[in-house]
């Protein structure tokens, strides 16, 4: 019987040699896959083992922040101003997509990005959990406080919209509010059933609290495209006093069509350019818009910040790293025919803004501080610095140029222009006359959406101070109707004062 | 099982003077202490390592448990010396490593399972671990026992037929029984006394069944090696003497459909056709057994996949083991958690105490060993393979040496069905066969697994002190 006992034992050692490999298999040859599977809760915990670093402004105020609690996830995410910074802060929940600055600078205030090299490896031998990197914002908070609650209370009882304010000089975003808003805090709770259910709830608003209106919705930009016709008009030999035809009515070549001005504009049949602007005259610009073509509108808009469909406002590193919130697109539309002439009815609605152009107010705000900076338009950005936990610096912003919209005279020639228009045209809400030093321009949108719907009410506009641009800022009131282009004008008066303010004696 | 119920401190006045060790030969009890030493230094290593991790700091009773393991296992020791001196002094040792970690990963748990601000209170008597540390005692006392009283392996064969039978309806039991009594997720293999105490009777039929087999076996071998005719090379036996075969193929069949459990199945037949080759040295009894087995199996599984039935869950965990990703959430929950677990201790683990094991269902039971595997890795596993294989070879190596026929048929089965066991629910967690809810000997949770895996060491060891004892003192044939 020693035989085949002998070949038992052969057989067991040829079952345990078969689990060896097997283990080997499992534990070394798919073990990453394993150990980074979606259904592996280990990275999420590890992930919560380290806290989170802080999102914070120039002040101190923490807008972001992980509080240590007992539960299995060691951290939990909390944002203490709730809804006022919540569409550009975003969310880190644990079993649902971040969004925001939360997912384009995760890796660092997770603790994995590659800056943080240091920590990590100092880790691996003292056994603690440094903290995640802390990200500094440019954010003004006055001007957030003021545009978040203007926005809020505004006088049309408009439940949608957004305003953009941006540094003119810098391209660093000093307040941007998305309304309506969210609390991000009931999303992030570790009850994950519970955060899914106020995620859901949010999707399910018809109102779309989750969505950026700031910069990722494109609307019709109504009389605000006027700046760009003009900015075309002065760069192919127009000047302030070039004498448009206006009028009460204008048909463009191969329509039935006709345009007329907003009901109260006085545009008599000869206007000037400048006179144009300052009253906001459809007719004028509608010609004017047809007689310049569709090429040298589309070049001027080009450089006025439109087509930009790769621009993020995060980070202004030029490795390539995504940088936060995508900027959504702005278009002119199709305004040629299918044998590539003009479309002339089509220039005609797109030289007021109507038709299929379309903005995003963080876009508005970028024409502006063109303008406002002497024609050379800032890359926007919203990191102004990261810092590691033991606040070293590992990025500090550093502005750049995105392009150059026109030359330094037409942007004074505009600035001329949008100050009257502020002064004495269609945006006088927006004056600030109490401040030494300061002059506003900018101008009104009133774009119609269609028969059933009330027309959006848009400002863009700058500040200057002392000649300098401080702000440029961009109100957007969704279907505002009547009064909606006055009420966000006089919201952008309150929200550049805000950034006037915070900024000091600049 | 049948455990003699004399209280064994009455028994030392009939002991008759102690063996009387020749000069020359080597009992090895001296190195089994040493080794035996050792392995309680590596549980006491391992259980400091978990409270570091878990704790932040080593209390000052963190070898309580490794304390009283090494009483119980040191009182073992002297037993052995006293009773069967010539006993191999490898398994143990070998054994006590593997109980005594088994132990101190359900402390681990333990301490995993609680708050951080209340793991300081927990102590080494309460909980999983404490209960495993209580069991441990039982169940080497029991061993004590049985190596005391039974002074010579044959006396075991007398017991044969009430074994057999005894073994019968210990595996029928739990099918009979209603489920709620019997059924613990899904395998119906258990006998629930209240909450408090389970019993799974599968792992005592085992040993039964085995004592059985070896004792019938031993009886019929000559009638069963008688080949009829052969085919393709192969001796075939008579059509008659396949009865008994086919009685235990039916058998295990009835536990793969009524108690929904392949492994059970798989290690009864296994067992039978094992033992059933070692009696007679014929291959086509091995043949014959795999061939039915995996008929049987692929029927059931096309019974699943058509019928469903009693059928279905078994289905169910072939589909599971082909993919366990498909359905990671439900269906594939346990074993792509396992896997995961696996994967995430890669080479070297965690450290014990330093991963997440609790995130892998039934982790005191069915899959301590991926529990374990996060956090000692590829070769922490490895090493414990290698301890349980140490342990089987032993026992074979004791058949081997033993004259006996029902002693070589008895330590071959019983170290047989321990790799077996051992290959089913490890490949099972890992991934190599379908997964089967079979504990793993001596470091799952639960009184009867334990108890019953060292009735089954104690066997092995009086055997191999039969095996080992020289001549001149009358070994072997005593």
């Amino acid at each position: 019987m020693n035989a085949p006992l002998r070949r038992v034992g052969v057989v067991v050692m040829v079952l345990f040699g078969l689990l060896f490999a097997n283990l080997n298999w499992v534990q070394a040859y798919k073990a990453d896959e394993y150990r980074t599977s979606p259904y592996n809760r280990r990275v999420i915990l590890d992930e919560y083992k380290r806290e989170r670093g802080i999102i914070m402004l120039a002040g101190g105020q923490k807008l972001g922040a992980s509080t240590a609690t007992p539960d299995e996830l060691k951290y939990l995410r909390t944002y203490p101003l709730k809804e006022k910074y919540a569409h550009l802060i975003g969310y880190k929940p644990v079993n649902i997509g971040a969004t925001g600055i939360e997912q384009s600078e995760n890796e660092f205030l997770a603790g994995t990005s590659d800056k943080l090299f240091g920590d990590r490896f100092r880790d691996l031998f003292t056994g603690e959990q440094t903290a995640g990197g802390n990200v500094l914002l440019t954010i003004s908070p006055t001007a957030q406080d003021v545009a978040f609650k203007e926005l809020a209370e505004n006088r049309r009882g408009v439940k949608k919209g957004a305003v953009v304010a941006l540094d003119p000089e810098t391209g660093a975003v000093k307040a941007l509010v998305s309304m309506p808003s969210f609390d991000p805090n009931p999303i992030t709770s570790h009850d994950t059933g519970a955060a899914q259910k106020a995620y859901q709830a949010l999707l399910d608003n018809p109102d779309k609290p989750l969505n950026n209106r700031a910069t990722s919705e494109i609307n019709l930009p109504g009389s605000v495209m006027k700046v760009v016709v003009s900015a075309a008009a002065l760069e192919n030999g127009a000047t302030l006093d070039t004498q448009l035809v206006g009028g009460s009515g204008y048909q463009a070549p191969g329509t039935t069509h006709v345009i007329h001005n907003a009901p109260g504009v006085n545009c008599p049949d000869s206007i000037t350019l400048f006179q144009a602007l300052t009253v906001s005259c459809n007719t004028a610009f509608a010609r004017l818009g047809v007689e310049l073509g569709s090429k040298k509108l589309t070049d001027t808009a080009t450089r006025f910040g439109f087509y930009q469909s790769q621009l993020t406002v995060g980070r202004l590193d030029g490795k390539g790293i995504a940088a936060g919130p995508p900027v959504a697109e702005g278009v002119l539309g199709k305004l040629t025919t299918s044998s590539g002439g003009d479309d002339k009815p089509t220039i005609a609605q797109s030289s007021i803004g109507q038709q299929n152009v379309k903005i995003t107010p963080m876009q508005g705000a970028m024409m502006a501080a063109a303008v406002a900076n002497g024609g050379k338009q800032m890359r926007p950005y919203v990191v102004q610095q990261l810092l590691g936990a033991d606040t070293t610096s590992f990025y500090v912003a550093d502005p750049k140029p995105l392009q150059q919209s026109c030359d330094p005279r037409i942007a004074s020639q505009l600035q001329q222009m949008m100050i009257s228009v502020v002064q004495n045209g269609t945006g006088k809400q927006a004056r600030i006359s109490d401040i030494a030093g300061v002059q506003v321009g900018g101008k009104t949108g009133t774009a119609e959406t269609g028969e059933s719907d009330d027309s959006h009410g848009w400002f863009v506009g700058f500040a200057l101070k002392d000649g300098r641009p401080v702000a440029a800022v961009a109100v957007f009131l969704e279907n505002a109707g009547k009064g909606g282009s006055a009420e966000a004008a006089r919201i952008a008066g309150q929200v550049m004062r805000g950034v006037i303010a915070d900024k000091g004696g600049k | 099982m049948s455990t003699p119920a004399t209280p064994i401190a009455a028994t030392p006045a009939v002991v008759p003077a102690a063996i009387k060790v020749p000069s020359g030969a080597q009992t090895m009890r001296r190195t089994e202490l040493w080794l035996l030493l050792l392995a309680m230094s590596m549980v006491a290593a391992y259980l400091a390592a978990v409270e570091a991790n878990l704790l932040g700091r080593i209390t000052s009773d963190f070898w309580t448990p490794v304390w009283i393991l090494t009483m119980v296992f040191v009182a073992l020791h002297v037993v052995i010396r006293l009773r069967a001196p010539f006993a191999d002094p490898v398994l143990l040792p070998a054994v006590a490593l593997l109980n005594g970690l088994g132990v101190a990963f359900l402390r681990r748990l333990d301490l995993g399972r609680a708050k951080a601000a209340d793991r300081e209170e927990l102590t080494a008597f309460t909980g999983d671990g404490g209960r495993q540390l209580i069991w441990t005692l039982i169940a080497v006392t029991l061993a004590a026992v049985f190596l005391w009283f039974i002074r010579d392996h044959r006396e075991i064969s007398k017991y044969a037929w009430t074994l057999g039978l005894a073994g019968i309806v210990l595996v029928l039991l739990p099918a009979m029984l209603p489920g709620s009594i019997s059924e613990v997720n899904g395998a119906k293999l258990w006998i629930k006394f209240g909450d408090l105490l389970a019993i799974q009777p599968g792992e005592f039929a085992k040993l039964a069944l085995l004592v059985f087999f070896a004792y019938y076996l031993v009886r019929k071998r000559e009638v069963l090696a008688l080949a009829s005719r052969r085919f393709l090379g192969i001796d075939l036996p008579r059509g008659r003497d396949l009865g008994p075969v086919l009685v235990v193929w039916v058998m295990s069949l009835l536990v793969l459909v009524f108690e929904k459990d392949l492994g059970t199945s798989l290690l009864y037949f296994g067992m039978f056709v094992v033992t059933l080759y070692v009696a007679t040295e014929r291959v086509s009894w091995l043949i014959i057994g795999l061939l039915l087995f995996f008929g049987g199996a692929s029927l059931a599984y096309l019974l699943a996949e058509t019928a469903g039935g009693p059928f279905a869950s078994f289905g169910a965990r072939v589909d599971v083991w082909l993919d366990p990703f498909a359905d990671p959430l439900k269906g594939g929950y346990q074993l792509s958690q396992s896997l995961m677990g696996l994967g995430t201790g890669g080479l070297f683990g965690t450290g014990p105490g330093a991963g997440n094991p609790l995130l892998v269902p039934e982790v005191r039971n069915d899959f301590i060993f991926a529990g374990m595997g996060e956090e000692i890795g590829l070769f922490g596993l490895a090493a414990l393979l290698v301890l349980y294989l140490l342990v089987v070879e032993r026992g074979i190596r004791a058949g081997l040496t033993v004259r006996d026929s029902f002693g070589k048929l008895l330590a071959g089965g019983l170290a047989f069905t321990l790799g077996l066991q051992v290959f089913v629910i490890i490949g099972g967690v890992s991934k190599l066969i379908p997964l089967t809810g079979q504990t793993t000997p001596f470091l799952s949770a639960g009184g009867s697994s334990l108890v019953a895996n060292w009735l089954l060491v104690a066997v092995l060891l009086r055997i191999s002190d039969a095996a080992r004892t020289p001549a001149s003192m009358g070994g072997a044939r005593r």
